[in-house]
């Protein structure tokens, strides 16, 4: 596979995953308020994905569209970052996770609307606007669960003990996005990592929560080694793909 | 007293909406509090069965579609409890009574969801057994039940016509998809039927709401105009209505039908339903399991107040 689909179809990846754990949240979520913002959220990040998968489609050819990229690809053929995959958790978790997603997003798209590939280019430029929403949303909430009750703090902290050692992955990157990055497709990960602590550590300095002295570095997602819990997800998103094959619906 | 009362028909007479402010009787008042509360629970609750869906939405494009439709399903509870608000009482009241079992909620969605063509039967017929309640409802004396409905209804023709589009899309697929859409429908149909309530001579309230001009038109008489139009829609759908009976009197211009199962109704209504206990078992988990996010928001917004009172 040429590393420009590899790196279209990661982009997809992320966002098709993120948006489906975030889309669990609809229905149960803690204020009706915010039951209508995380599916909002869900929404704008399954249309990034159809945006995506819709190039990559188109340049792999051979009756490939945006859901047999979606639903006809095993566990190891997926390029997201372990972080996306988790599971939802509680609020404090999902939280957490989006914004140190939207974090990342908001800075890569930035970038990325000045890439030598205009497709890619011109979904980073449609999509930041949403990503910016996501990022103050997100932090917004940092805030609110950090200074809220003592309860929510250590809530807060557990999430975030949880959730840090995938980070790390955000910011190594992987054979194809080296390969983009050479070509001026793709921003350079490890040249945002700076950008991304400082937006994390001042957010957390509101909220009283701080940064793991001791992280550690778990990744994999992107070269296609996950955790058991994408093999779960899919298992469930794929399966009326899989139990009825060619059919249309 | 006499005088307030006097004001208050005349208004209804005239077709001038009642606000807030208005004077009105506690009947009336009473009344639109049930019926709101009971119609934005029914949009809260009804998320339940068809959200469980989205994470096995058969495509991108319809699990899009599906994720849209019930949070606007969110936003119509949203609009109606505000509304509701407006004649005295408060979110959180009314929450407890759905979550006690005191506020009732549709009964249509104590019935399961077991396959995707499920979720193509609610779309068309309990989202079009919906409208047909809700369009005369866009005119109900009440001003803020009127507007909120004229918003909700403009999406609900929208739900319904997503629905159609999925049972259509199977109805013309394989034979299994043909089956799957076939048995949602003959599952949805008399739940749907019931929607409309016990008929004119069981329903107590009925003459009362219609003078007060909250109610336009009796339960049987929305019944039978939304049996006429599913009987002509299946056609093109087609697939069938499980309904023997079911069959166009030229005499009448209207489709008769069967009879319905008043037992079944009642039952759902008290609580005996296939999925009662697990609806409300999932409202209730979601509440509780929010309360220390609820809480925390509360917290941070009463600090960052005496922040800002300090800097000031």
């Amino acid at each position: 596979m040429n590393d420009l689909i590899e790196y279209t179809l990661h982009l997809a990846d992320n966002v098709l995953v993120l948006g489906h754990r975030n889309s669990e949240w609809t229905g149960h979520g803690p204020i009706l308020e915010q039951d209508i913002a995380i599916s909002n959220i869900a929404l704008d990040l399954v249309g990034q994905a159809r945006n995506f998968y819709q190039y990559a489609a188109g340049m792999i050819g051979n009756e490939a569209t945006e859901d047999s990229l979606a639903y006809l690809r095993n566990p190891g053929d997926f390029r997201n970052c372990l972080l996306v995959e988790q599971g939802k958790g509680d609020w404090g978790k999902t939280i957490t996770r989006q914004f140190f997603f939207s974090a990342f997003q908001f800075l890569l798209f930035e970038h990325m609307r000045g890439s030598s590939d205009s497709t890619i280019a011109a979904i980073a430029e449609k999509s930041l606007k949403e990503v910016t929403y996501h990022l103050r949303w997100s932090s917004e909430w940092v805030v609110r669960l950090g200074d809220g009750t003592d309860e929510s703090n250590r809530r807060m902290k557990i999430a975030i003990g949880e959730l840090w050692d995938y980070t790390p992955e955000l910011f190594i990157a992987a054979p194809y996005e080296s390969a983009c990055t050479n070509k001026a497709i793709a921003p350079d990960v490890s040249s945002l990592e700076e950008a991304w602590l400082e937006r994390i550590r001042s957010v957390f300095a509101e909220a009283l929560l701080v940064i793991p002295e001791h992280g550690a570095t778990i990744s994999g997602g992107k070269i296609g080694a996950h955790s058991a819990q994408l093999e779960f997800m899919l298992g469930e998103m794929q399966y009326l793909q899989r139990e009825y094959p060619g059919n249309q619906w | 007293m006499q005088n307030e009362e006097q004001i208050f028909l005349e208004k209804i007479d005239q077709e001038i909406k009642i606000e807030p402010r208005d004077w009105m009787p506690d009947a009336y008042r009473k009344t639109l509090i049930r019926q709101m509360s009971q119609h934005a629970h029914s949009e809260i609750v009804g998320m339940l069965p068809e959200g469980a869906w989205i994470t096995r939405a058969p495509t991108l494009k319809r699990k899009a579609i599906l994720i849209a439709k019930v949070q606007d399903e969110a936003g119509h509870g949203l609009y109606l409890y505000a509304g509701t608000e407006t004649l005295n009482i408060g979110r959180e009241e009314m929450i407890d009574q759905l979550l006690t079992g005191k506020a009732k909620y549709s009964s249509i969605f104590n019935y399961p969801t077991l396959t995707w063509a499920d979720i193509g039967a609610i779309g068309w017929l309990v989202d079009g057994a919906a409208i047909m309640n809700q369009v005369p409802l866009c005119r109900c004396s009440f001003g803020p039940y009127s507007r909120a409905m004229i918003r909700i209804c403009k999406e609900e023709s929208f739900h319904q016509r997503q629905g159609f589009d999925i049972l259509l899309t199977l109805s013309r697929g394989s034979n299994a998809q043909r089956e799957m859409a076939q048995d949602a429908i003959n599952r949805w149909w008399w739940p749907s039927v019931m929607m409309f309530g016990p008929n004119d001579d069981n329903s107590p309230h009925s003459a009362q709401s219609m003078a007060w001009k909250i109610k336009r038109f009796s339960n049987d008489e929305l019944r039978q105009k939304f049996i006429d139009m599913c009987a002509d829609q299946a056609k093109v759908l087609e697939l069938t209505l499980p309904d023997k009976k079911l069959q166009w009197n030229e005499k009448r211009k209207h489709y008769d039908f069967g009879e319905i199962n008043w037992h079944e109704f009642w039952n759902v209504v008290n609580g005996h339903g296939p999925c009662n206990k697990e609806r409300m078992a999932a409202r209730i988990s979601a509440h509780e399991n929010g309360a220390w996010v609820r809480e925390a928001a509360d917290a941070h917004a009463k600090k960052r107040r005496a922040r800002e009172q300090q800097v000031a």
